[in-house]
């Protein structure tokens, strides 16, 4: 992931091509639906329009209205009929325009979409994913720019994944669709068209399993864990900090829901500090959670307490404020700075 | 109070609703039916060409509006759109973070608006801000929310007009509980009606009427009696959705599954909408309320400054709808009837500049936040948790002042 690999021409019929986060999930979603025809593509404006963000572009275009539908504007109804339609046998793939929109619908995931599996002793699956574009960064009005990835992570029979980058979002995707487990799947929008995280993806490769997280980057003063958005603060803080003469250890997260967290915890062992960062409120927060796991699993190991770099435990600022609500790599550091001063 | 059969015309199963089950391929496509007028139950007082149609109904609710008064209405939309198409073009010199506009929405606005008294209390969603000029609201006073610099900053108490709700239906639940508060207050009916009663009213779009708050605030306003108006703008889009995405049946028909009247009004037409608010807020101060009104009208713009509607739908609609425009059909009429001369309109369309002007100005010299705003109200009483995050993230800004990095 830090360093590309060999330039490749970025044509369809090669297999590896150079993608955008958002083309890659365009590029995945397609390819789910093209291996199977039980796949739709459900939520508001994702048809004609290709979502707001252009990620479903072209699929109603070329897999029809009856795979793609623009649905009427009501997140409970997106969810709730996507559970009818996955029980009927259909694996529905929901989007939710923004985050902050996602609440209308947060009953039928609480309540059914999390729990039918259960109450049914497994005779029911819901095999759904239900894409979040989620995260701050673009400048945008009120319910636009949050984070709330916890209040699903927090909830028992709902997986939550977050891809970081293209070859991830391509596979991740795929894979979400393909698992017979509810999926919350959350993509990091503000990066979504990044030139800059452009990465060939060899779309004939085997990938890595969809519930493991990753270390993107060895290191041995600290440890960075990271997820969606912020991952790629954590990598560019790195990077500053190795023209320090600091190696950081970056580790993606990249499932929230179940955690996988031994990697965290093998990292942790040999560095002896903890750094979580989350554009999310650290109160009651997956940032928590993960302290809490690590404090348990590496007490002998710590040097320092787990530090949490996070948004502030307030809603999130009309965005002229939001460079400091968000984490950046000066944060980053001077959280580094704390661990190893402690 | 009419029965609810009068405003729900025509029976179910008749006329158009058995045709929306099933357009056309082509008609889809072309995304067209949204350009068709409003049918045969249509209120309207003035037409696209500026006649004066009489309404048996609805005219003595405009019989004060004179010709000093119809050019006031004039103004009013003039000084609107001016302002909406300077802060679009704000948007696009990078003053605005987005901007919502509201262009070909002003008679749906500023009739409804007008026909509110002070003491009545509305609610918008997020493209009213031509209803917030006729509460009084600064436009400058919007500037934030789409500066990005606060989520709006007027006085909603003295105005009465609530902030303005993103989350699509969430605001027509808490418009009802507002009139459910006023009914519970004494403030509808009696014999004083007309002087101290009180009603709300409540915007939301066509797709809204999709979401589940939408029902419910229908059926708590019902259930309650409350002085509600619900005043849905029809403006044939959610962002690239057709109406007819969110409903088979015309929006305003709706309202008989609840038990109270709908009505269908031109949203192009100003002294229409002024006729049927000014009736419907007067049924809900009486005690017969709720009442919706859907407001036919078209969003002759993008959905907002971030949309691209050449993608979903097309030119031609714009163009047919042009020839309806809610501010020329007003021209036309004061000139016909001698009711303005050229003097008038230059001098409004001067006093609009000026209005621009000042906009522009205020917008360029907003001040920028400062950082503890983010820590600031969140809650009602002191969080002595919240504190200490603001105290150590100030410091840490602090030390970047000392030249620490
Ligand atoms: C609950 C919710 N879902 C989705 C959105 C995103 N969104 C913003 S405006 C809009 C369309 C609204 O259409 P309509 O109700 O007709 O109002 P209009 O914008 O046309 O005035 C959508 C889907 C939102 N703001 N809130
Ligand atoms: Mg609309």
């Amino acid at each position: 992931m830090a360093a590309p690999v060999k330039s490749t021409v970025d044509t369809p019929t090669s297999s590896v091509q150079n993608l955008t986060i958002g083309k890659a999930l365009n590029l995945g979603l397609r390819r789910a639906m093209e291996a199977d025809d039980k796949v739709i593509v459900m939520g508001e404006d994702v048809g004609k329009l290709g979502g707001v963000f252009r990620i479903t572009d072209g699929l109603q275009k070329d897999f029809g209205e009856h795979r793609v539908l623009d649905t009427p504007l009501a997140e409970s109804g997106i969810i709730g009929t996507a559970v009818g339609l996955a029980v009927r046998g259909y694996r529905p793939v929901c989007e939710i325009q923004f985050e902050g929109f996602i609440f209308p619908g947060f009953d039928q995931i609480s309540s059914q979409v999390a729990k039918l599996h259960y109450r049914t002793q497994g005779k029911v699956k819901v095999p759904i994913v239900i894409r979040v574009p989620f995260g701050g960064g673009i400048g945008a009005v009120e319910h636009h720019s949050e984070s709330p990835e916890s209040l699903f992570s927090h909830i028992a029979g709902l997986k939550v994944v977050s891809c970081s980058n293209p070859v991830d979002a391509y596979w991740m995707i795929q894979q979400a669709i393909s698992a017979d487990d509810p999926v919350l799947f959350f993509e990091p929008k503000r990066l979504y068209h990044s030139g800059a995280l452009k990465a060939p993806v060899e779309t004939a490769a085997t990938p890595d399993p969809l519930f493991a997280s990753r270390v993107l980057r060895r290191g041995d003063a600290a440890t960075l864990v990271a997820y969606g958005p912020s991952v790629k603060v954590c990598l560019d803080a790195a990077t500053a900090a190795e023209e320090e003469g600091r190696s950081l250890e970056v580790i993606d997260l990249r499932t929230l829901s179940p955690l996988d967290l031994e990697p965290v915890f093998e990292s942790v062992r040999r560095t002896g500090r903890l750094i979580t960062v989350s554009e999310a409120s650290a109160e009651s927060s997956l940032t928590s959670e993960i302290a809490a796991r690590v404090q348990q699993e590496c007490f002998y190991s710590l040097e320092a307490p787990v530090l949490r770099v996070t948004g502030f435990d307030t809603p999130y600022p009309p965005s002229k404020l939001e460079e400091h609500f968000l984490p950046d790599l000066d944060r980053v550091l001077h959280a580094v700075d704390r661990a190893l001063d402690w | 109070m009419p029965s609810p059969e009068q405003w729900t015309r025509p029976e179910p199963g008749a006329g158009p609703a058995a045709t929306a089950a099933e357009p056309t391929p082509e008609q889809v496509i072309a995304g067209l039916r949204a350009t068709t007028e409003g049918g045969a139950e249509l209120t309207q007082l003035l037409t696209p060409e500026g006649e004066r149609v009489s309404s048996a109904m609805f005219d003595p609710y405009v019989a004060d509006i004179d010709a000093e008064a119809l050019r006031g209405l004039y103004r009013d939309m003039v000084l609107v759109r001016r302002a909406d198409r300077e802060a679009n073009a704000m948007q696009r010199q990078g003053q605005l973070g987005i901007w919502v506009p509201l262009l070909g929405q002003e008679a749906a606005q500023v009739g409804s608006g007008r026909a509110l008294k002070p003491r009545d209390m509305a609610f918008p969603s997020y493209r009213e801000h031509g209803v917030a000029y006729t509460r009084g609201v600064d436009f400058r006073e919007l500037l934030g929310i789409f500066r990005c610099t606060d989520h709006g900053g007027w006085d909603f108490q003295q105005h009465r007009f609530h902030p303005y709700t993103i989350v699509i239906g969430n605001q027509v639940l808490n418009a009802a509980g507002y009139a459910m508060g006023q009914k519970f207050d004494g403030k509808v009916g009696g014999a004083d009606a007309d002087e101290t009663a009180e009603a709300t009213i409540c915007y939301f779009g066509d797709g809204a009427t999709s979401q589940g708050d939408v029902h419910e605030g229908f059926v708590w306003a019902a259930v309650y009696d409350a002085p509600l108006v619900f005043f849905c703008q029809n403006n044939q889009w959610a962002i690239s959705e057709p109406t007819e995405r969110q409903s088979r049946l015309p929006l305003y028909q709706r309202a008989r599954g609840y038990g109270f009247p709908g009505i269908r009004v031109d949203g192009n037409d100003v002294l229409g909408c002024l006729a049927v608010t000014r009736w419907a807020l007067e049924e809900c101060r009486h005690g017969n309320g709720p009442v919706l009104i859907e407001a036919f009208t078209y969003r002759m713009d993008a959905h907002t400054t971030t949309d691209d509607p050449t993608r979903y739908r097309l030119s031609d609609e714009l163009e047919v709808w042009k020839h309806k425009d809610p501010i020329e059909r007003v021209r036309v009429h004061l000139a016909r009837t001698g009711s303005a001369d050229q003097e008038f309109f230059d001098e409004v369309q001067a006093e609009a500049d000026r209005f621009a002007a000042e906009l522009r100005d205020y917008c360029f010299n907003m001040p920028e936040p400062p950082p503890e705003r983010v820590f600031a109200n969140v809650y009602a009483e002191p969080s002595p948790v919240l504190e200490a995050q603001r105290e150590e993230y100030l410091s840490y800004l602090a030390g970047f002042g000392a030249g620490e990095h």
